[in-house]
């Protein structure tokens, strides 16, 4: 848990909300060509991530989810920016290896308890780390 | 390197360790005595692209670096099911791993190997169910590296100094007490399988102490962190009066108090066979055991288990292991005998992460909690989770069998 916000990779993005209740892994939990979930034991199955501000307590399991988060980036069918709960080294290294393959910039950023809280509530959510701060604000739809 | 010397690889070897180090809060790099890629496995277009960029762009590792499994056996590549272009791919990464000046060991076990990591050497190892091992079993010390990050590491020869390359990084914060086990069931493997998935469920990415199982073998100690690493993001975890660096409780837990007590008795136990067997009737198709790689020693269980009878013809059944393993098995001239009696050996790749079963109807049976819990979104299969004793007796008759005995035992 962290008390600021922090930002773990830079970029900035608008998306809808997808809320995932429990830590996913991407590795053996998301379908690399559409960003379905595919974790059979995922409360979230069959959800799509494309798109997406992706908002998650935290990453799990294996260690080569960084390759598929970054493989759904190339793939145009990754999350649009992901919101944690608390920070994620192997999240980041996948958005840091898509930018400098591909330049896509997904932002990642952590935010404290309260506001995490907020952002599952939103619907539809602007990511962005301008200046080196995190910023996850709601917008309209 | 990050201000613009060295070769383009290493300048962003040299970028990915600095933005974890940044991540991490971790103020200082350290050198690091060895690294074990995970990253020559093929999952798509980035690796293949990836792998390119560094071995094109100069990269070359600066500490002895050994391979996890790719996506073909390179020894039987008879035995994969793929597309011809994945094959291709999957080789080109090799090749790119190969060039860097990564040794072949093509094994997700490479605690197995002869030079393995000691007692507090600082290492970069990526592939969970290493991590775990590495931390726990041997005491050598590695963050959970994952793909491009480890070799990042290997070719910069340094990590950000932070979480479990600390000795405060290492402390315990949960507690998990094991009893009420019958002394028959805890020296089983599917006892330890079992415990490491509740225990990844349960504590999530906490180290966890583990107290009331007084003696394990490294096999056993493998199916457990294996699947706690899967089920959870468990990195470590302390068996005390086992592991090396948990001699008592008060000293992994750093003379404070756990944030957390759990207990894990035979309901547990039971509960969790339970959700990892997903059979909904005993016709069988395969057996697939060794996830993690198989050791020496369970070579050496299975030939007892076999006693010279064959596999059923209605089956297909599957060990995954390590070359260097293997090259043990044929020195010892098990490898003739176990081919003889049905058993097919896959080595550099893994059951549960290439095309090699066939498909045949029925469950495919093993004693990984690991292939367990991902075959079936991976793969699709049923799966029948049982004890090595039950896969190669089921193996035998072509039709999954229970061990009435243990699950008396387990009053389930």
């Amino acid at each position: 848990m962290t008390s600021v916000r922090r930002v773990l990779h830079p970029g900035t993005a608008t998306g809808d909300v997808l809320v995932l209740t429990e830590p996913l892994s991407f590795w053996g939990g998301v379908n690399e060509r559409d960003g379905t979930i595919i974790d059979v034991h995922h409360p979230q199955l069959g959800a799509v991530i494309a798109g997406r501000v992706l908002v998650m307590p935290s990453g799990r399991g294996s260690s080569s989810s960084s390759s598929v988060l970054a493989e759904v980036i190339r793939a145009g069918v990754g999350p649009a920016a992901i919101v944690l709960g608390d920070a994620d080294p192997i999240m980041v290294v996948g958005a840091t290896v898509a930018a400098a393959l591909y330049g896509t910039a997904v932002p990642i950023v952590v935010l404290p308890p309260d506001e995490y809280a907020a952002i599952c509530r939103a619907e539809r959510v602007h990511v962005s780390t301008d200046g080196g701060a995190a910023w996850a604000d709601k917008v309209d739809r | 390197m990050l201000a613009g010397e060295g070769t383009s690889a290493e300048q962003l070897a040299m970028r990915l360790v600095v933005g974890m180090a940044e991540v991490a809060g971790a103020a200082a790099l350290i050198p690091i005595a060895r690294a074990h890629v995970d990253g020559c496995l093929y999952h798509g277009q980035v690796s293949v692209d990836f792998a390119r960029v560094l071995a094109e762009g100069g990269g070359r590792v600066r500490v002895p670096t050994t391979l996890n499994v790719g996506i073909i056996d390179l020894l039987h590549p008879e035995l994969f099911r793929g597309s011809p272009e994945v094959a291709a791919a999957g080789r080109e990464m090799m090749r790119h791993y190969r060039a860097m000046g990564c040794r072949q060991t093509w094994t997700c076990a490479p605690y197995q190997l002869a030079d393995r990591p000691t007692l507090g050497e600082q290492v970069a190892w990526a592939e969970s169910n290493a991590i775990v091992f590495c931390n726990s079993v041997l005491g050598a010390r590695t963050e959970r590296y994952g793909d491009f990050m480890d070799i990042a590491a290997a070719i910069t020869g340094c990590v950000p100094e932070t979480g479990l390359h600390t000795t405060n990084g290492r402390r315990a914060r949960v507690v998990v007490r094991v009893h009420g086990v019958p002394a028959a069931v805890m020296s089983r493997d599917i006892f330890f399988a079992t415990l490491g998935h509740v225990v990844g469920r349960r504590v999530g990415s906490a180290i966890p102490a583990i107290t009331g199982v007084e003696v394990a073998t490294e096999d056993q100690l493998k199916a457990l962190g294996a699947a706690a690493a899967s089920a959870g993001a468990v990195a470590m975890f302390h068996m005390v009066g086992v592991t090396p660096e948990a001699p008592t409780l008060g000293a992994v837990l750093g003379g404070l108090a756990p944030e957390r007590t759990i207990d894990f008795g035979p309901r547990d136990l039971a509960e969790a066979i339970a959700e990892l067997s997903s059979n909904v009737s005993p016709v069988l198709g395969a057996v697939s055991i060794g996830t993690p790689h198989f050791s020496l020693a369970e070579f050496e269980q299975l030939r007892v288990l076999l006693a010279g009878r064959g596999v059923s013809d209605r089956i297909e059944f599957f060990v995954s292991t390590g070359r260097d393993v293997l090259r043990e098995v044929d020195a010892r001239g098990w490898g003739p005998e176990l081919r003889q009696q049905g058993v097919q050996v896959v080595t550099d790749t893994c059951t549960y992460l290439t095309p090699i079963l066939s498909g045949r109807p029925g469950a495919v049976m093993t004693n990984s909690a690991k292939w367990a819990w991902y075959a079936p979104g991976n793969l699709g299969y049923q799966v029948a989770f049982g004890t090595l004793e039950e896969c190669v007796e089921s193996a035998v008759r072509g039709v999954v069998w229970r061990d009435v005995a243990l699950w008396d035992a387990l009053g389930a």
